[in-house]
C-alpha cells in the first residue's frame, strides 16, 4: 500500500473545457458587439455595461456569501449575465434601475433556484421583462449618437422612417444597446458555433421560423430578421444551457417555438418586440421538450414489449 | 451498413509505444498468480506449499463453467497461498512461486489433438485463454455456444483506449497466427463471415492483416473511425455488421460472437504448440515511465518489475492504472501481479493523476451527445439523487458500460461514471426488491 498513489473512479483523463472557459468564449463572442455599441450610442453602453456585470458579479458574491454557499463567481457566469442584461437595455436607462435590474437577474431569477444551472429560467431575459413592466418609461427611450430619441425600427415597420436594410446590418438605428449591429452579432455568433460551445439548431431554426412566418403573414422578412433583439436573442439567449433543451430535436422545436411566439407578439401583440417573451415562454415548457425528446437508449426494449418472465 | 454511427469522444491517442516490437523481461524472482483473472467462479488451487512446479503446469483448476484454469509462469517452488487484495478490492487467492530462473517446462505439454468442434472447445477451456482485450470473460464459455445460431465473428482491434499499444503489435507481428487463428474460429464455430475491426489510426495493422486474410475466405479487415469508444462490444458490432445487441442481451443473440485480435492469436498459439496462456504482452507507458516500451512478462510478475525494465520512473508517479486511463483501474501498490487481462500498466506523474475539481453542472448537455448508448447521464444523475430507482429504470442506466465518455466531456469536471456505477446498483437492489415482492 503506497500512501502517494490515488486512487480515483475511471475515466483518469478529462477534456481541457471547462464551465469558466465556456463562459469566457461568450464574453470573447460578445466583446465585438460591445466595440460597435460604443461606436454607435457612445461610451454611455460601456458605462452601463460595466455596471451591469459589477452589480451582476457582486450580488452573486454577496448572496452565496450570505447564504453560506461556495462562492462561484470565478466560473464567469455572473459576468455573462450582466453583460446580455445590459445589451437588453437602452443605453440611456438610468443607471440605478440598471443596477436593480442585474440583483433581480442574480439574486431573484439564479440564486434563488440554487445557483448555475438549476434556474429554469434566463436571468437576463427575465430581469429585462421586470424592468421592461416596472419601468416602461425609460427601458421604451432609445436615442442615437446624437442623443435624439427615436423609435425603433419595429415601431416604424410600414412607415418612410423605417432604416435602410445596410442600417439595420450595421446597427445604426435607435434600439437597446447591444441588440442594433447584426454584424457583430452574428461574428459572435459564428464563433460560438464553431467553437462548439453552441450549436446551430436553435439560432438557425429560429431566425428561420421568424422569416418563414412573416412571409406567409405578408411582412418584409429581412426587416424582421435584421431588427429588435432577434439575432442577439436567437445566438446568445437562445442557446442558454440551463434553461433551454439539451438534444438536438428539442432545440428545434425550441427554435420553432421562439419564431412563432415572436412573429405572434411582433405582429399581432400590442408590444413592438416579443424577442424577450417567446424566449422566457419557451424557457417554461424546456422541461417538457426535454422529456419529449429525450435520446432513445442503444437497444433498450420497452417494458410492454419485453418478454414475460414465468 | 450502420446508418448512424453512434457517438463518442475524439481523444488524443497516445500510442507512443505503437513502432516498438515487444521486449521479454528478464524472469522475476517471483511470481504471484490470483485464481481470479477471468469473470466467473474463481479457480481452486492445485498445488501446494513447498511443491515444485514447472513452466505450464496447471496450479488452479477452473471452478466451474464460467471459469478458467491457471497455471504457473515460472519454474520454481510454491512459497505460499494467501489471500490477496487485488486492484478492483477484492480478496483473492493468490499462489506465490520463487522461481529457480531455469524456466523448466511442464512434460506434458503437447499440441492438443483436435478432431471435432467439442475437442476444439475443450482445447480452449485447458488453454487457460481469457478476454485478452481487458474483459477476461472465459474464451471457451462463448465458443461452447450452439454453432447453428452463429454466422459471423467479429474480431475486436479496434483498440481504442489511449496509450495502448499490445493489440496493435499483435496484429504487426503475429498477423500469421491471427489469420490461423481466425480460418480455426471459422471452421468449429462454421461462420462463414468474419470482420476484423481496426481503427483508422492503424493503417499498418490494416495492412498486415490484409495481407495475412488474402487467402482466408469470408474474412475482411473493416478499418473504423478512431473515435473512442469504437472498440465496445455493442459499438463494434453496431459498426462493423449494423446489427444492435439489445438491451440484456449477448452478441450471439444477433449471431455474432465478438473476440479479441490477440485473444484469436493466443488460440492458435496453443493449438500448434500446447503451451497455455502464461505470458502477456503488455504496453508499460505514462507520463511517469522513463523508456515506455510494449514488454512480455510471465503472468504474476509484479508490476513493478515491468516500470524497472523500463528504465523506471521519470517522476515519481502519482497514480498506477492497470488497462488504460478510460476505462482502467487504478491500483494501490506497485505489488500488484500482472493479470492475463492485463493489456496495459500505466504510471501518471503529478499533472495527470491529479483530477480537477468537480464544480455544478451547467447543463450543457455535454454527457447527453457524447453517450454512446445514447442515454441521458445528467437526468440520472438527477434520479439518482432523489432516490428514484423507478425512473432510473425507464432512463436505462442499466445499459451504461462505463466508457467514460461522459465524464471525460463534462467541462464541469463532474464524476458522472461513478454517479451512474451508484445508479445501477441502487436499480439492481430496487428490482430485487420488486420481484422478492413479487414472490
Amino acid at each position: 500500500m503506497n500512501k502517494n498513489l490515488i486512487v480515483s473512479p475511471s475515466p483518469h483523463i478529462r477534456a481541457s473545457v471547462t464551465s469558466t472557459r465556456i463562459m469566457l468564449d461568450v464574453i470573447i463572442a460578445l466583446v465585438p458587439t460591445l466595440i460597435a455599441s460604443t461606436v454607435i450610442f457612445g461610451f454611455r453602453s460601456l458605462a452601463v455595461t460595466a455596471l451591469c456585470v459589477a452589480v451582476c458579479v457582486a450580488s452573486e458574491w454577496g448572496f452565496e456569501k450570505i447564504c453560506k454557499r461556495e462562492v462561484t463567481i470565478g466560473d464567469l457566469s455572473a459576468v455573462v449575465t450582466g453583460m446580455l442584461l445590459a445589451f437588453n437595455l437602452p443605453a440611456g436607462i438610468p443607471l440605478w434601475q440598471a443596477a436593480f435590474g442585474s440583483i433581480v437577474a442574480i439574486v431573484a431569477v439564479k440564486q434563488l433556484f440554487g445557483g448555475i444551472g438549476c434556474n429554469f429560467a434566463n436571468p437576463a431575459i427575465t430581469a429585462r421583462i421586470v424592468m421592461l413592466l416596472s419601468f416602461s418609461g425609460t427601458m421604451a427611450e432609445f436615442s442615437v449618437a446624437d442623443a435624439v430619441s427615436s423609435a425603433t425600427p419595429l415601431s416604424l415597420m410600414g412607415t418612410e422612417e423605417m432604416p435602410t436594410l445596410l442600417d439595420l446590418f450595421l446597427g445604426n438605428h435607435a434600439g437597446s444597446l447591444g441588440e442594433t449591429c447584426a454584424l457583430t452579432l452574428l461574428i459572435g455568433g459564428v464563433y460560438l458555433i464553431a467553437r462548439r460551445i453552441i450549436s446551430w439548431h436553435t439560432p438557425v431554426v429560429y431566425l428561420a421560423t421568424v422569416a418563414l412566418f412573416t412571409l406567409v403573414l405578408g411582412e418584409n422578412p429581412l426587416y424582421h430578421l435584421l431588427s429588435g433583439g432577434l439575432i442577439l436573442g436567437a445566438f446568445f439567449m437562445a442557446t442558454d444551457y440551463s434553461t433551454t433543451p439539451q438534444t438536438p430535436w428539442g432545440k428545434v422545436i425550441f427554435g420553432i417555438g421562439c419564431g412563432l411566439i415572436t412573429v405572434i407578439i411582433r405582429v399581432f401583440g400590442s408590444y413592438p418586440e416579443g424577442v424577450s417573451f417567446a424566449i422566457l415562454l419557451m424557457n417554461i415548457l424546456t422541461p417538457y421538450i426535454n422529456n419529449l425528446t429525450r435520446r432513445k437508449p442503444f437497444g433498450a426494449i420497452k417494458k410492454s414489449k419485453a418478454p414475460k418472465k414465468a | 451498413m450502420s446508418l448512424f454511427r453512434l457517438h463518442g469522444v475524439h481523444l488524443k491517442h497516445r500510442k507512443n509505444t505503437a513502432e516498438m516490437a515487444p521486449k521479454r523481461i528478464p524472469i522475476p524472482e517471483y511470481v504471484a498468480i490470483p485464481m481470479v483473472m477471468h469473470i466467473g467462479a474463481p479457480a481452486n488451487p492445485t498445488v501446494k506449499v513447498g511443491e515444485y512446479v514447472k513452466v505450464g503446469q496447471l496450479i488452479g483448476e477452473a471452478g466451474g463453467f464460467v471459469s478458467s484454469p491457471v497455471y504457473s509462469s515460472v519454474s520454481g517452488t510454491v512459497k505460499k497461498i494467501e489471500d490477496t487484495q487485488s486492484v478492483g478490492g477484492a480478496m483473492i487467492k493468490t499462489v506465490i512461486i520463487e522461481s529457480d530462473g531455469k524456466q523448466e517446462i511442464c512434460e506434458t505439454i503437447a499440441p492438443p489433438k483436435l478432431e471435432s468442434r467439442e475437442d476444439f472447445v475443450e482445447a480452449v477451456k485447458r488453454s487457460g485463454i481469457v478476454g485478452l482485450g481487458g474483459a477476461g470473460f472465459p474464451t471457451s464459455v462463448k465458443l461452447a455456444a450452439d454453432v447453428s445460431k452463429i454466422d459471423a465473428i467479429v474480431v475486436n482491434g479496434a483498440e481504442c483506449e489511449p496509450y495502448i499499444t499490445s493489440d496493435t503489435r499483435t496484429m504487426i507481428d503475429d498477423a500469421a497466427l491471427v489469420a490461423e487463428g481466425i480460418s480455426l474460429l471459422m471452421k468449429y464455430l462454421e461462420a462463414e463471415r468474419v470482420v476484423v475491426g481496426i481503427e483508422k489510426n492503424k493503417p499498418e495493422c490494416i495492412r498486415s492483416m490484409r495481407e495475412a486474410l488474402a487467402e482466408v475466405g469470408g474474412a475482411e479487415v473493416k478499418a473504423l473511425p478512431s473515435i473512442y469508444p469504437q472498440g465496445g462490444e455493442k459499438v463494434l458490432v453496431y459498426h462493423t455488421l449494423g446489427r444492435v445487441i439489445a438491451e440484456g442481451e449477448l452478441p450471439l443473440s444477433q449471431g455474432v460472437v465478438v473476440i479479441n485480435c490477440t485473444t484469436v492469436a493466443a488460440i492458435a498459439k496453443y493449438i500448434k504448440t500446447g503451451m497455455p496462456l502464461v505470458e502477456k504482452c503488455v504496453t508499460v507507458d505514462g507520463s511517469s515511465v522513463k523508456e515506455p516500451m510494449n514488454v512480455i512478462a510471465p503472468i504474476g510478475t509484479p508490476i513493478k518489475a515491468l516500470f524497472d525494465f523500463c528504465g523506471g520512473f521519470s517522476e515519481e508517479p502519482r497514480k498506477i492504472l492497470f488497462g488504460g486511463p478510460m476505462m482502467g483501474v487504478a491500483a494501490v501498490s506497485l505489488d500488484a501481479p500482472l493479470t492475463k487481462q492485463n493489456n496495459a500498466v500505466l504510471a501518471l506523474g503529478e499533472k495527470e493523476a491529479v483530477l480537477p475539481k468537480s464544480t455544478a453542472c451547467i447543463r450543457c448537455g455535454r454527457c447527453v451527445s457524447k453517450c454512446p448508448l445514447s442515454l441521458s447521464p445528467c437526468d440520472i444523475a438527477a434520479a439518482y439523487k432523489a432516490g428514484d430507482a423507478e425512473k432510473l429504470e425507464k432512463l436505462k442506466v442499466n445499459l451504461c458500460m462505463e466508457c467514460g465518455c461522459c465524464s471525460y466531456a463534462c467541462p464541469a469536471k463532474k464524476n458522472i461514471v461513478q454517479t451512474n456505477k451508484l445508479a445501477k446498483i441502487m436499480l439492481r437492489d430496487y428490482q430485487a426488491s420488486k420481484k422478492e415482492e413479487n414472490k
